[in-house]
């Protein structure tokens, strides 16, 4: 989606190298060759940043604390901290840790929304979030103009959105609700929309933050479908979810982040169960509890 | 896609995120990516109106009734002031389009110092060139001044004037305008995120820059000590430009037309590089 960025392609070899032909064979060798290539390069990555006491910064209150002669009350934060992994195409990621262990810091990061204080990322392909905060425009807006919004925002052409809207309608199945204000929608309802535009979005990179969390079971069920099938054309997936029990069932791989540092890599059920152990807990229901 | 088509497509962008928060991005990338995502602006923009619009029982009618309305208060003050005495039609029709253009101005200052910290959930999930925001607020500025066109011409007919083609000079001044607006709007956007009372202080700073320039009287009978600030007053020179071409037709001296050059180009770089050299860092303001 974004490519605010210098074009650099050393990390990710040569893409002419691999020009495919139609025969079944070279398909196959092509689909290898993708899967074997990076998708997702995170490289020595730090993010700090300093937040403010003050919830809203204001002239009046930095000229009272200059007054006062008091010093700018900031506390740095250490969100992520030397943390570097690659993903290949065709992975579903895991990405587990507490509360506050910088898992959505590192997902708006290779997003392209938080630059990194030290290190670096690369990343191939087309990008599409799913963050926990939802599509994010004014509630008074309709679902349509959300979806249209979105899709601009992502970078497509109104005639790409066009030809995607009743895809990503019929996905989110709202019915009327779609020329509605999404101020009268649930929870539910924003989420199967924000969902179904992300996967709509046609990205070779999919990052979805807990963004799941408040669907029905029939539309989790129909979004793990659409995730398997994204999955089938070698799209990759970053996946952060509390819910231990959807990163095993879903993932093929994992990482594990505490207070900002990378303390496990592996398959999804090593990463879950190690993890478990961790927080003395064993698999309990609450914590295998699902998205 | 098929999976066949899927599996040619190798021509994959590829973004590199690093270390660079201060500083400029690479500009031929971000303005490529604006560029492209210009739709999203006008998109917004117009979005942006069907709200300020849906819970008003006259809706857009509100678009013609608020310049009206804002012209009648200011002449009535105006009439107050100089104690009933005589204006003609020509006055009426500076006025009328000096306040207009006021109020694109203003509005686009005040829209932008909104446009990031407003859409702080869109800035905090997807990743854009974040000028699109200040832009868009210009364009809804822009959107609220088109429906005074007409309300100036026909002032401006009934005052008895004839249509001159030096008026056509007031084009281009209103482009200089709105490159000044874009640069401003970006700026208090930024500003903006770092104070969150920007948009308190604002409407005193126009109300000055108002009563400064020349709206509710000529360029030429500005008082001495107002043409003097002037020299510091970017929107001397554009507001009087502006009533000079569009109102009484005489076209602005090369020295009034390099002021309304290097203000709104100075305004514009100034803006957009104070936007842009903060921009990576607002997810984390928010």
């Amino acid at each position: 989606m974004s490519s605010l960025s210098d074009f650099d392609s050393s990390s990710f070899g040569d893409p002419s190298e691999t020009d495919p032909g139609l025969s079944a064979e070279n398909i196959l060798k092509v689909h290898k060759e993708v899967t074997e290539q990076l998708a997702i390069s995170v490289q020595n990555l730090s993010i700090t940043y300093k937040t403010q006491f003050e919830r809203v910064p204001t002239v009046k209150k930095a000229v009272a604390g200059l007054v006062r002669g008091e010093k700018n009350k900031f506390k740095v934060v250490e969100a992520v901290n030397d943390v570097s992994f690659d993903v290949k195409h065709g992975t579903i990621l895991g990405v587990i840790g507490h509360n506050g262990a910088g898992k959505s810091t590192l997902l708006r990061s290779i997003a392209g929304i938080l630059a990194p204080t030290t290190g670096r990322i690369e990343v191939r392909g087309n990008i599409s979030t799913l963050l926990a905060l939802g599509l994010g425009f004014h509630p008074q807006l309709t679902g349509r103009e959300n979806v249209i919004l979105g899709g601009l925002a992502s970078g497509l052409s109104r005639e790409e959105i066009n030809d995607k809207f009743l895809e990503i309608a019929n996905f989110a199945d709202l019915g009327d609700f779609i020329d509605l204000p999404t101020r009268t929608y649930s929870s539910g309802m924003n989420a199967r929309l924000a969902f179904s535009v992300a996967v709509h979005m046609d990205p070779d990179i999919l990052l979805i933050d807990e963004a799941l969390s408040t669907g029905d079971a029939a539309f989790k069920r129909k979004a793990r479908i659409k995730m398997e099938e994204l999955m089938g054309n070698a799209r990759t997936m970053l996946v952060v979810s509390h819910g231990l029990g959807t990163i095993k069932e879903l993932c093929n791989d994992a990482i594990w982040l505490d207070h900002g540092r990378l303390v496990g890599r592996g398959s999804a059920d090593e990463i879950v169960d190690r993890y478990t152990d961790f927080v003395d807990s064993g698999n309990s229901a609450v914590v295998l509890e699902d998205f | 896609m098929s999976k066949t088509a899927e599996l040619e497509k190798q021509d994959d962008p590829i973004h590199i995120f690093q270390s660079n928060s201060i500083g400029l991005p690479h500009l031929p990338t971000y303005f490529r990516e604006l560029w492209r995502r210009r739709d999203f602006a006008y998109e917004m923009s117009r979005s942006t109106l069907r709200i300020q619009q849906a819970n008003t029982v006259i809706g857009k009618f509100w678009l013609v009734l608020n310049p009206l309305l804002l012209a009648g208060v200011y002449y009535f003050l105006v009439m107050v002031i100089s104690s009933g005495s005589h204006r003609g039609p020509e006055y009426f029709a500076h006025l009328v389009a000096g306040i207009f253009a006021f109020y694109f101005i203003s509005n686009s200052m005040i829209g932008g110092a909104a446009s990031i910290t407003g859409a702080a959930r869109l800035v905090m999930n997807a990743s854009f060139p974040r000028l699109l925001l200040p832009i868009a607020a210009v364009r809804t500025a822009f959107g609220r001044f088109i429906p005074t066109v007409p309300i100036f011409m026909i002032f401006y007919v009934i005052g008895g004037s004839t249509l001159k083609w030096q008026q056509l000079l007031a084009i281009p001044v209103f482009g200089l305008m709105m490159v000044f607006s874009i640069g401003m709007a970006a700026f208090f956007a930024a500003l903006q995120v770092y104070f969150r009372d920007t948009t308190a202080f604002l409407p005193y700073l126009n109300r000055i820059l108002l009563y400064i320039s020349p709206v509710l009287y000529y360029p030429d009978q500005a008082r001495h000590y107002f043409k003097l600030i002037g020299v510091f007053n970017p929107l001397f020179p554009l507001l009087g430009a502006f009533s000079d071409t569009l109102v009484r037709g005489i076209v602005p001296s090369v020295g009034v037309w390099l002021a309304c050059v290097a203000w709104a180009i100075s305004a514009f770089l100034f803006g957009c590089w104070f936007f842009m050299s903060r921009e990576r860092e607002f997810a984390v303001r928010l």
